[in-house]
């Protein structure tokens, strides 16, 4: 590093959109606490405006200051060590994001491995099973819960294997993309985005189908007990993420449109499709754990 | 927006912005940093306020000023504040001052949003106060928010925590991945890793810790909110989850945050002693790979808050063991400072003063720390007011006194000026008194049974608790003088310091003028 | 019921100055409390060595006394000795622990079970093998609390019905609760359970000396928790036969009167005294005395519609709870009397004045699912 000339580092001046972001969250936080208050209760109520009203603001603080970051960036006055805080950057919030799936993969191993087990009256739980829960059975899925509820699991064959497929291709076709984006290939590039943005909503749609499929015909809900509510929420998270994923591809799709990234300098581009794969192997995980076995 | 572009590489020195605009907008670590002090310091009030309600309520048995479910409300919102907004952004606050001026970078990597992370932080506060005042009261179920209390058993507040703690946590994180960044990318040349000062390293770690158990803790919140609100049974038996399962998701979060909450002090000892001992810290590898040590056993030791949950002797005997191993890198420490101190030449400042105070309080609550882990005998211990004492003594006279020995020995870098000495040494003397009259009868009432959480007591208890709240109120008293301290040192009274400030100090941060300047190493320094 | 103070408290009155644990009265209480001496000594001999050298430092190697630095920063021979000389500690430490942790952890071959339940905020106590149970309610009166009479010598920590134990038997408590976590906990016996609900934990205890032995719920369970506390009187083998016995027959007694009841009508009078002294008991930690309950956290019944229209739905949401709220059921808590009686008098005080009353035989109708 000693040898290199040195190049300055590229510290912002003032900048309104930070604190928007702020006041987004906090109508987010408001918003979302009232509404789910209300919604639950069935009252009528603001929660769904105010919460209405912090998205718009935070898509609005995200358009405002990913203008200034391409402005910046075009001009030429992030330095090389700015790309690297920005990556640097992007694969920790990914790491924090691993961490976040984590808590729910956790919950979903403690289910199946202690909590149904002891239920059951596995370990030193005989009384647990004798007194509280006779005639509770361990199994997984979780199909009968000890309350009684009952449901039907989802097979891991046909959609959630399609969707598989789907995902894994779309994370070549990303990576295609990135190759051919540092190779100056600009129409292999659009091509292998637009396709990654396709699989993404076919996936997306698909998804939503075995939602509707799983509430109408198989009786397999929110409320079905943990073997529904892992299910849901991870799979409902990581659905939350592709399509926060197929944004960003979009967008950058959009810039590549209009010519921005080069070979060297497109950071952008790398966190979109580091994001990408993420997804998808969180999709990989969950379609073991949560799917197959 | 454009006023960036057009300023291009040119200018050097960006115009310094005034008025409120100043603060809202801005992009200069050394102001965020200020604005995470005194947004630490205020809600240190708030939530020191709440403490002496709970207080005045425990002076004497019987129920006199609130009622039980209030008393539940401060117990709660007292934990939350003084961990999630008080220790975390004070040291948040002074690693945005000193991480960069310690390795020599002109500012945090990621300026802009450091702005973002703290503005987040006032508003998620604002919802959590806010909380108290709704129909049926904030959030009653303790700072470690048990499910089923938390879940059917809440009132309809528990929404926006949930929320509050999702928006804390994305600020934490942010403020996590800013630190990690710029200690990764931003040294100046010649400070490689060995060479960083402690305090960087151990926020370092900090931050990894942050990355790594924030995002659990929104996964448990997240958990909480749709066992409460839509129907799901994660921690309800007759839907197949279990109430233990939400204790192992929040203590494998809980834990690492108590470290969260020492590392940093641990860095902030390991600048100071040194200075005054005018001798270099003894043991700097050991002292890194402690806190290493002690950052990856965090993630394995979390049970020993839940040992009385039915957990197979197994597992408790895993966990007692993993924690009581913490002591060992913790000892480490401990015998580095002392062993700095050995043979040096002393001289007793203020925040030496502190710091000392930190080594002989923070071990006390070790110990007692190694005695909870204990397991047969934490059985006994457990949810007394032993293990309240073992936390204050670490987190008080652990954490917030390294806050107060760092605000000391940085202040006159920031202002220029001598803070008031003699009044800084009352803080001190009435701190040191009254936080031990506060805390160490708390052993004696925890051992004699005196279960944690309740707003009413047997009359066996009476005496020790009228002492700990007198030694609370004068805590809460002495504190006001360092409130004092801190508003003359910000008016820029007292006498100007030279550039090292203190005879002893070593390090970049010593080496620019004082005050320090807006803007510092735009070029960076060359370290030898 | 119980005469309490029939029993001479021995060994188990906590002085004014109590400073450490009780050795407590069985064989594993004076374990761990021997344990915990153990850990306490080691801690504070290693707090004098550490803190003798820093004082020593702190004095002698001031600079006021003219001290000048030494250059020494490291010494490898002295890092390895401070890390495994309190590794070596820590396995001393940890050995007779585990010893300890093994012998609590063994619940098998019990010569007495006994269910403990927690709710907000009561116990209720099932002898698994015997044809008895009850609740056991805090008995200290609110007026104490608020400071309005002198408190007595057991403030908050007295109960209307204790559990009763035989001395010198095992017995084997299993843990439960209906509604939130709470703890069992008794010091003497150094036995601290979590009551998880849904899940079930074992504990055990054998007591050597008779006597009454006090604790609390030690895990924070609500607004009440505080206020429920533990009282176990142990008894001699054959006093505590007598004593189930003569409670089994008192149970069965009550049972039979409860089904005599169903034929008659009770005055709105009896219902309503009956009634308020059910409600003060069992209701009115949530819904307040005064019937309005806390707004945003438990409903008021001043007023309510339920309370003034709906009779079926009334009793049915008492006797059988409400799922998914902190509504308890209390079918199997109260009598049929009671019930009938407390339900009048929610129909009629604070100005609710429906007129209508409660017969026994009305909740016995909804009891049988019609
Ligand atoms: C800054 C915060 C902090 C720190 C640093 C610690 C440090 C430690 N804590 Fe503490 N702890 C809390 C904050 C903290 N804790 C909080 C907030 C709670 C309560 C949460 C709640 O329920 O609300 C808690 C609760 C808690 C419990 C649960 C008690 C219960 O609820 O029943 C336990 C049990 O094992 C424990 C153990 C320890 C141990 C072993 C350490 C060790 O890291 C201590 C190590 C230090 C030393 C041992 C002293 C110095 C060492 C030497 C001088 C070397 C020589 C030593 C030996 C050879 C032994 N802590
Ligand atoms: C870093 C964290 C931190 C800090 C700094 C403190 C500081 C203090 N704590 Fe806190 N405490 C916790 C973390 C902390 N606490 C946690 C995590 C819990 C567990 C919560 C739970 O059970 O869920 C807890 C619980 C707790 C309890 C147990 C409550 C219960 O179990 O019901 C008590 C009881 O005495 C207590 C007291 C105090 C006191 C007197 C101070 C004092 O040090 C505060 C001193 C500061 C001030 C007083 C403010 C400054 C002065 C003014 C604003 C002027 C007004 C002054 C007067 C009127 C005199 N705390
Ligand atoms: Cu029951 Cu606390
Ligand atoms: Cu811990």
């Amino acid at each position: 590093m000693a040898e290199q000339e040195y190049q300055k580092y590229y510290v912002p001046e003032q900048s309104p959109w930070p604190i928007v972001g702020a006041v987004a969250l906090f109508l987010i936080a408001v918003g979302a606490g009232n509404f789910v208050i209300e919604s639950t209760k069935g009252e009528s109520g603001f929660g769904g405006w105010i919460l209405l009203a912090g998205i718009v603001t935070l898509l609005v603080m995200l358009i405002g200051w990913f203008n200034n970051q391409i402005n910046e960036s075009m001009n030429g006055m992030h330095s090389d060590q700015l790309g690297r805080s920005y990556r640097q950057g992007m694969s920790w919030f990914i790491f924090s994001e691993v961490m976040f799936f984590a808590a729910f993969f956790g919950a979903l191993f403690y289910a199946r491995v202690i909590a149904v087990p002891w239920l059951a009256g596995e370990g030193n739980n005989a009384m647990t099973n004798e007194v509280l829960w006779p005639g509770f059975e361990d199994m997984w899925p979780l199909t009968k819960t000890p309350g009684g509820t009952e449901t039907t699991a989802m097979g891991w064959m046909g959609l959630p294997l399609y969707n598989t497929i789907i995902l894994l291709v779309s994370s070549f076709t990303c990576h295609f993309a990135h190759v051919a984006l540092e190779k100056e290939q600009r129409g292999k590039l659009k091509l292998m985005l637009g396709l990654t943005v396709l699989l993404g909503c076919i996936f997306l749609f698909l998804q939503v189908e075995e939602y509707v499929h799983a509430y109408r015909e198989m009786n397999l809900t929110l409320q079905s007990g943990v073997y529904g509510n892992t299910f849901f929420l991870l799979t409902g998270f990581h659905g939350m993420h592709v399509t926060l994923g197929t944004i960003i591809l979009i967008v950058l799709w959009l810039r590549i449109m209009k010519g921005h990234f080069t070979p060297k300098n497109h950071f952008a581009f790398q966190a979109g499709s580091w994001y990408w794969h993420f997804v998808d192997v969180v999709w990989v995980m969950l379609f073991f754990f949560v799917y197959i076995l | 927006m454009s006023t960036a572009t057009e300023h291009a590489h040119d200018d050097h020195h960006h115009h310094m912005p005034t008025g409120i605009k100043r603060w809202i907008f801005t992009t200069n670590h050394k102001d965020i940093g200020t604005l995470y002090l005194w947004f630490a310091f205020i809600m240190f009030l708030v939530g020191g306020a709440m403490a002496m309600v709970i207080r005045a309520e425990l002076f004497q048995p019987g129920l006199q000023i609130v009622e039980p479910n209030f008393f539940n409300q401060m117990t709660t919102v007292h934990g939350l504040i003084m961990v999630f907004g008080a220790v975390m952004p004070a040291f948040t606050g002074l690693a945005n001052w000193l991480v960069p001026m310690m390795i020599g970078a002109p500012d945090m990597a990621l300026p802009r949003m450091n702005n973002w992370s703290f503005w987040i932080l006032p508003f998620a506060f604002i919802i959590l106060l806010a909380s108290l005042f709704m129909e049926g009261g904030g959030p009653a179920f303790g700072w470690t928010f048990y499910a089923p209390l938390s879940t059917t058993y809440s009132g309809d507040s528990t929404a926006l925590f949930v929320f509050s703690v999702h928006i804390m946590g994305i600020s934490s994180i942010m403020g996590a991945i800013n630190v990690i960044v710029t200690i990764w990318n931003m040294r100046a040349p010649g400070m490689t890793w060995m060479k960083m000062p402690l305090f960087v390293w151990t926020w370092l770690i900090t931050a990894f810790l942050l990355i790594a158990v924030m995002p659990v803790l929104a996964g448990a919140v997240t958990m909480v909110l749709t066992d409460k609100f839509f129907g799901t049974s994660f921690f309800d038996a007759a839907g197949g989850g279990d109430p233990v399962m939400f204790q192992h998701i929040f203590w494998f979060f809980g834990h690492p945050e108590v470290y969260i909450m020492i590392l940093p002090a641990f860095g902030i000892i390991s600048q100071i002693v040194p200075t005054f001992s005018r001798k270099k810290l003894f043991g700097y590898a050991s002292m890194v790979y402690a806190t290493t040590s002690i950052a990856l056993l965090s993630f394995i030791v979390w049970a020993h808050h839940m040992f009385t949950t039915g957990m197979p002797v197994a597992a408790e005997l895993f966990f007692m063991i993993a924690t009581m191993l913490i002591s060992v890198p913790t000892g480490v420490k401990v015998f580095n400072w002392v062993a700095t101190m050995w043979r040096g030449s002393l001289t007793f400042e203020v925040p030496m003063l502190f710091a000392l105070a930190f080594i002989v309080l923070f071990t006390i609550g070790g110990l007692s720390g190694l005695m909870l882990a204990i397991t047969p005998v934490d059985f006994q211990y457990h949810d007394t007011y032993f293990v309240v004492a073992h936390f204050h003594y670490v987190l008080v006279s652990g954490a917030v006194f390294s806050i107060m020995a760092a605000v000391y020995y940085w202040l006159p870098k920031w202002t220029g000026k001598m803070f008031d000495v003699t009044l800084a040494k009352w803080h001190f003397w009435c701190s040191l008194i009254s936080v031990n009259v506060l805390f160490f009868p708390m052993h004696f009432i925890g051992l004699a049974g005196m279960p944690r959480r309740i707003p009413d007591y047997a009359l066996q208890f009476a005496d020790f608790n009228k002492w700990i709240s007198i030694g609370g109120f004068a805590f809460g008293l002495s504190q006001l003088i360092f409130l004092a301290v801190v508003i003359k040192a910000c008016r820029k009274q007292g006498e100007p310091v030279s550039d090292q400030v203190w005879e002893g100090a070593e390090g970049l941060e010593w080496e620019i003028p004082s005050p320090a300047p807006y803007h510092t190493f735009e070029t960076p320094p060359v370290v030898k | 019921m119980l005469s309490v103070t029939a029993f001479a408290d021995s060994g188990a009155q906590k002085d004014q100055y109590q400073l450490n644990l009780s050795k407590g009265v069985t064989d594993i209480s004076g374990q761990v409390y021997d344990l915990h001496m153990l850990m306490f000594y080691i801690c504070v001999a290693i707090a004098l060595v550490v803190f003798g050298v820093m004082f020593y430092a702190m004095y002698f190697h001031r600079k006021s006394r003219g001290a000048k630095p030494a250059h020494f920063h490291e010494s490898v021979k002295v890092e390895i000795a401070w890390t495994v000389v309190p590794f070596i500690i820590l396995i001393f430490m940890a050995v007779p622990a585990a010893k300890t942790l093994i012998a609590m952890e063994d619940s098998s071959k019990a010569d007495v079970t006994v269910l403990v339940t927690g709710s907000q905020w009561k116990w209720h106590y099932k002898y698994m093998d015997r044809d008895l149970s009850y609740y056991s309610l805090l008995a200290t009166q609110p007026e104490q609390i608020q400071n309005k009479f002198a408190k007595g010598e057991n403030y908050l920590l007295e109960v209307d019905r204790p559990l009763v134990i035989p001395t010198g038997k095992k017995v084997r408590f299993l843990i439960t609760s209906d509604d939130v976590i709470h703890s069992w906990w008794v010091p003497d016996f150094a036995v601290k359970k979590d009551a998880n609900p849904g899940f079930i934990n074992e504990a055990w205890t054998r007591v050597d000396q008779p006597g009454i032995y006090r604790g609390q719920c030690a895990e924070l369970c609500g607004k009440d928790h505080g206020f429920m506390p533990v009282v176990v009187i142990a008894k001699d083998p054959a006093e505590y036969e007598a004593w189930v016995s003569e409670q089994e027959a008192i149970q069965r007694k009550a049972k039979e009167e409860e089904q005599k009841l169903l034929a008659m009508n009770m005055s709105m009078e009896e219902l309503m005294s009956v009634g308020e002294r059910v409600y003060n008991t069992s209701c009115a930690a949530c819904h307040m005395p005064n019937g309005e309950g806390l707004p945003g956290v438990f409903p008021a019944l001043k007023g309510s519609d339920m309370a003034l229209n709906d009779m079926p739905a009334h009793i049915d949401i008492v006797v059988n709870g409400k799922s998914g709220t902190a509504m308890q059921a209390f079918g199997k808590q109260l009598s049929l009397k009671e019930l009938a009686a407390v339900i009048t008098y929610e129909r009629n005080a604070w100005g609710n004045n429906t007129g209508d009353t409660v017969q026994a035989k009305d909740v016995n109708a909804v009891m049988n699912g019609q």
